[in-house]
Order: C-alpha cells, then sequence, then structure tokens
C-alpha cells in the first residue's frame, strides 16, 4: 500500500504539523474575525469583511483605557519581578545558606497553588491591611506571583554558568561591579529575559487574582470579561491580533539578529 | 614589550602560606620562592595544594595564616582586580559573550586604556591565532582556546603569570605541542611563569624549576634533572618516573655504603643517600632508575664486569614499545623490578619466564630513608594519566 508507506514515512512531519495547526488555529480565528463586520453586539458569526474596527481601535468605551493599564501594570510587574527573580535566583545557586533548600522550595508556592485560592487569600490579606483597592494592590499582586516564574527561569540560567568566568574577570582587573556588569549580566542575560517575557505575558493577561483585587480598577483582560456579558466588540480580536503579531515578529527579529550575529562571526 | 618585563620585576615568596577549610587542610604552612623570570612548575596530584596555592598567589583564594610577597610588596590582602598577577585557568574560562579580540582586550580595557587595537593584534599573532580576531570562543578548537587564554593573560604584562593545568584538557599530541608553544613563548617575553600540573612529564619538559608537592606540602623542590636523579622522598621517586626500590641493611660504610639486600650486596654513593643515619646496622631504600639497569641472562652471568650491583631474578612481563622493552621482573630483592632495555641488540633469549641478572653502575643508585612507605606516590601516576 503505498499510501500506507506514505503515511508511515511522514508520520512525525504529520504529526507535527497537526500539533501546530491544533496550537495556532484559535489564533487564527480572533484574527480573521478582527475583520468581521457583525451583525448586532456578538462577534461570534463571520458576516463580511471590513476594516471598520482596525481603523478605529478605541473606538468602544473604556477598552483603550483598560489596556493602557494592563500594559503599565505589566511593564511596572515585569521590572520589579525580574529584578527580585535575578537577585533570589543569584543567591539560591551561588551562595550556601541557612534554610536554602526551604527557600528554593518555597518560592515555587505561588506555582503550586490554585490561583483562586490565592486570589481570595490576597483579597482578605488587603483588607484585613486596610489597603485601597487598586492599581497598586494589583501591582503587588503581580509582582508576587511572577516572581517565582523568574527565579525558575534565572535559576537555570545560573547554574549552568561557569563561577570561573566571573574569577577571570577578577583577575583580569575587573572590581566586583565591573565583573558584575560586563561578564555576569551578560551571560545571565538570556534567562532574565526569559523570565521577563513570562512575567509580562502572565501580568498582562492574568484575569483571576487582578479581578479578586482591582477594586473598580478594571485591566484589559478585566474588560474582555465584563463586554463578554454583554456583547464583544470587534475591537478586542483586534487589540489582540496586534499583541499575537507584535509578539510573532519580536521573536523573529530576535531570531534574525543571532542569525546574522553568528553569520558575522563565522565571517 | 621588553622595556616592561625589566622594570616589572620582582620574585614570588610564599612566607608561612596555608589553607585551611574547616577542619581540613589544604596547604600545610608553606615557604617558596620563585625567582623572577623562572619556569616554576607546582606537581602533585589531584587534591595536593598546589592548584589552592596558585589561587592564593592570585587571590582568588584566601590565605588562611602566612603572607604573599610579590617583589618584596606584601600583596596577601589585595584583592584580584589589584593584583599585576593573570591566570590562565584550567577550563580557560573565556567570556562566551564576547569575540577573541574582546577577550583579550578586557584586561587592557579595565584598566582604562583606549587604543587596545595594536596589542591585541600583535598578542594575537605572538600566539599565532590573527586570523580569529572576530570570532567567538565556541567556534575555536580546544588548543585554540587555550592560547587565547595565554594572550588575554599575557597582553596585561603581568609581573606573574598563573597557569592552572592549562594543558589538562587537550588530546596528548596536542599537549605536547603547547608544552613547546608555552615554553617559546616564556622564553620570549621573559615573565616568571608558575604553572600547576599533575603531569610529571609536563613538568619536567617545561620548568626550570619544579616543586613536588603531596598532602598539601612540598616534598622537595629542585631543577628537574635533579629531582628524578636524587629523589629525597619516595614519593618523588615514585611520582616523578618509575623508581626501582629495595629494602636493605647497611653493613659498611666509607665513601660508599654497602647495603645487604636479597642475600646480595648492593653498593652506593653515599653522597647520594638522604636519609638521615647512614650508620652500619641501618635500614636503607636504595632506588635505581629502570632506564639504568642492564639485563643479562643467567647463563652470561659471568661476563658482567666486576664491581656493579646485581640482582638476580625472573622475567614475568615484557612489553616491546618500540624504542625500548620494559621488562618486569620477579626478585627477591623486589616483587616487580622494572627494567627499560633499548632495543639496540635484542637478547632473543629474554623471554617471560626466563632467568636473569640485573645490573648497574653503582654510582646510578639512590639511597632513601627506610621509614617511609615504599608505593607512596606510585599509584597517583596512573591515576594522573
Amino acid at each position: 500500500m503505498p499510501v500506507l508507506r506514505w503515511i508511515r514515512r511522514n508520520l512525525i512531519v504529520i504529526a507535527g504539523l497537526l500539533t501546530l495547526a491544533y496550537m495556532i488555529l484559535p489564533n487564527i480565528v480572533v484574527m480573521v474575525f478582527s475583520f468581521n463586520k457583525p451583525n448586532g453586539r456578538f462577534n461570534y458569526a463571520w458576516q463580511q469583511f471590513s476594516l471598520d474596527a482596525w481603523k478605529d481601535p478605541c473606538g468602544v468605551a473604556d477598552l483603550c483605557g483598560s489596556l493602557s493599564l494592563s500594559l503599565q501594570i505589566a511593564f511596572w510587574a515585569t521590572l520589579g519581578a525580574t529584578a527580585l527573580g535575578t537577585a533570589v535566583a543569584f543567591a539560591l545557586v551561588r551562595y550556601r545558606f541557612r534554610a536554602r533548600g526551604a527557600i528554593s522550595s518555597l518560592i515555587f508556592l505561588p506555582m503550586a497553588m490554585p490561583e483562586v485560592v490565592m486570589a481570595a487569600s490576597l483579597l482578605t490579606l488587603f483588607l484585613n491591611m486596610g489597603a485601597q483597592l487598586g492599581f497598586w494592590t494589583v501591582l503587588i499582586a503581580h509582582i508576587m506571583f511572577c516572581l517565582s516564574f523568574v527565579v525558575t527561569a534565572v535559576k537555570a540560567r545560573v547554574m549552568s554558568m561557569d563561577p570561573r568566568l566571573e574569577e577571570a574577570a577578577r583577575d583580569l582587573y575587573a572590581g566586583p561591579v565591573q565583573t558584575f556588569v560586563r561578564v555576569t549580566l551578560p551571560i545571565a542575560a538570556p534567562g532574565i529575559a526569559a523570565g521577563a517575557l513570562l512575567a509580562f505575558a502572565l501580568s498582562f493577561d492574568d484575569f483571576i487574582i487582578t479581578n479578586f483585587n482591582a477594586g473598580s480598577t478594571v485591566t484589559f483582560p478585566m474588560f474582555v470579561w465584563g463586554s463578554a456579558q454583554r456583547g464583544t466588540p470587534v475591537q478586542i480580536n483586534v487589540i489582540g491580533t496586534a499583541m499575537f503579531v507584535i509578539a510573532v515578529l519580536m521573536v523573529l527579529v530576535g531570531q534574525l539578529i543571532a542569525s546574522r550575529r553568528k553569520s558575522n562571526a563565522r565571517n | 614589550m621588553t622595556q616592561q618585563q625589566q622594570t616589572a620585576g620582582g620574585d614570588v615568596r610564599l612566607a608561612g602560606i596555608s589553607k585551611t577549610y574547616g577542619s581540613f587542610t589544604a596547604v600545610h604552612p608553606l615557604d617558596l620562592t620563585v625567582p623572577q623570570g623562572s619556569f616554576f612548575a607546582l606537581l602533585g596530584a589531584s587534591g595536593c595544594g598546589k592548584t589552592t596555592t596558585l589561587r592564593m598567589i592570585a587571590g582568588l583564594e584566601e590565605a588562611t595564616t602566612g603572607t604573599v610577597y610579590l617583589g618584596g610588596k606584601d600583596i596577601t590582602d589585595l584583592p584580584p582586580y589589584k593584583r599585576p598577577v593573570n591566570t590562565v585557568f584550567q577550563s580557560y574560562a573565556l567570556f562566551p559573550h564576547l569575540d577573541i579580540t574582546e577577550n583579550v582586550a578586557f584586561g587592557l580595557r579595565r584598566r582604562g586604556i583606549k587604543s587596545v587595537k595594536k596589542q591585541v593584534d600583535e598578542m594575537l599573532e605572538l600566539v599565532q591565532l590573527g586570523d580569529f580576531a572576530r570570532r567567538k570562543p565556541h567556534q575555536l578548537s580546544g588548543g585554540q582556546q587555550q592560547r587565547v587564554a595565554v594572550a588575554r593573560a599575557l597582553i596585561n604584562h603581568p609581573q606573574v603569570l598563573l597557569l592552572d593545568e592549562p594543558l589538562g584538557a587537550l588530546d596528548l599530541k596536542l599537549r605536547r605541542q603547547m608544552q613547546l608553544e608555552l615554553k617559546r613563548i616564556q622564553t620570549e617575553v621573559g615573565i616568571t611563569f608558575v604553572h600547576v600540573t599533575h603531569d610529571q612529564e609536563e613538568a619536567m619538559t617545561m620548568a626550570d624549576t619544579v616543586a613536588v608537592m603531596n598532602g598539601g606540602r612540598v616534598e622537595q623542590l629542585g631543577a628537574p634533572a635533579d629531582l628524578y636523579e636524587n629523589p629525597r622522598t619516595t614519593f618523588v621517586a615514585n611520582f616523578l618516573g618509575t623508581s626501582n626500590l629495595i629494602g636493605g641493611e647497611i653493613v659498611s660504610t666509607g665513601e660508599d655504603l654497602v647495603v645487604a639486600a636479597s642475600g646480595g650486596k648492593l653498593a652506593l654513593p653515599r653522597e647520594r643517600c638522604s636519609a638521615s643515619s647512614t650508620a652500619a646496622g641501618g635500614r636503607l631504600l636504595l632506588g635505581i632508575r629502570p632506564e639504568k639497569i642492564s639485563l643479562a641472562h643467567a647463563d652470561d652471568a659471568d661476563d658482567i664486569a666486576a664491581g656493579r650491583n646485581r640482582v638476580t631474578g625472573r622475567i614475568v612481563d615484557s612489553s616491546f614499545i618500540g624504542v625500548s622493552t620494559q621488562y618486569v621482573v620477579e626478585s627477591p630483592a623486589g616483587k616487580a623490578l622494572q627494567v627499560y632495555e633499548q632495543n639496540i641488540e635484542r637478547d632473543t633469549r629474554l623471554l617471560p619466564g626466563a632467568e636473569v641478572v640485573l645490573h648497574w653502575n653503582p654510582a646510578h643508585t639512590f639511597g632513601l630513608d627506610a621509614g617511609q612507605d615504599i608505593d607512596a606516590g606510585a599509584t597517583s601516576v596512573e591515576d594522573a594519566e
């Protein structure tokens, strides 16, 4: 049977393509429906092609405000979690101190804890402390749950780093600050960048913890959730598509730079 | 370059330097002087404290006690980045994110030198890597990386260059080649090299002076030929090459000591005996290097010239290795005596099982204190290779 033989030979490719399609299909649906002109309030059935939503992405009340707030929170949460998480990762890998093992496991707790439980307990904590719910409580919560992911990403990198590189730097007249800036940081950078990207993505689309602790503040995921009750504006798909395209472009540019650098080094 | 070496002078002197980690003593209080411009090797098996000693000179390890002097100046409390000393690390420790030029220029840039290009080019030329300036370390072979590590250290014109097993990761042929290369560079730049190695052949090929370390102490220090010919401890005798050690009792003293061993009498010059007591009746270990021994079939025993030391035995093993044949001889004097015979006129009767007489010039015999472990250092050589 030639067909069967062909399938058997290309099984890995077929399985790979199917998996890829499975992952990408939802994104394609979002993209396609960003060009829809729905009949009525819900953007669930294809009607006709239109660029209306793309021409006026902020045309829905409060959408761009919530988007801007989410981006701000994601930015500061990424910054905070990355700085703290990198320091924690270095401490855990490079130094031996009491309770190091315990701390190492405790760091994983926020990852293991069901998000809704964490959200509720955070709310209890904030209310008992008399904190005003809003931007700051959301930011504190986001830094907290992003931290474990950053620590995990950076730790993996730092573990593979040869401490002799820093010794070599010190031996070559670099003081402690110079050593960190010129050698430690650049070598740890891929791990730190991975942690930061993860933190940004997690913070930007977090709904459960944010919803519990935001008070009257509305982030983008909360806006999407809220509007889904009353009807889904096409602009949501536009924002979603734009985020997806930006992310893909960033990856492509990164790969391009890396391969360019590699071929330059070879010449 | 030459002018800078002459101004940047000074011996390295370690005074009572030691290092302990908790209850473990890595280096016992140690006094050592490395003369300026010399190629000095610290030789020993892993864990003997040689690398720790090197790291204390570099400042990467804090000395528990003692003082490090460089050219008469106390540098014990200076951090590594303030010491005019550079290190070539065992794993090279090249910065993976920088290309070869920037790796080599690193030390110059940290000291605020802006125009580095000419010096870097010169240095890469010295280590014959001019064409690789823009590559990243991982694109280079092990031997090339090793040369970059040397260039990166030497460009700073350190007063002392420290080399921590710099050839350990290379294969045998490349290692031999790099030994000559490093020796050439050292002669060319005239900087003091302190070289840590477990490879006794490497130490002897390259160094002017070798310090043999064992258990955190320097066992013996001297020129390679002197260490080889006149080891003062069984460790040095076994670690540096191979020695046949035979126990015996002193029966007569004079210009030559005569020792009764394995039913016969063996002589050695008194000045070649390092044992503390050479009085008659005392015990002694006699040492003889395998290549100094001649082998005769028992049938020819009468042809051996008078006045030579003789030991009888039986060949238990022989291996032909091209330039020589190595025999293992079982004898009442020692369980397995090693004999290396040059392959000039091979006696076809010298096969395993043959009865033989080992004979050698008494002047080639050395004497050691009998109160030592006869096998000290013998196994470490095999571990190291």
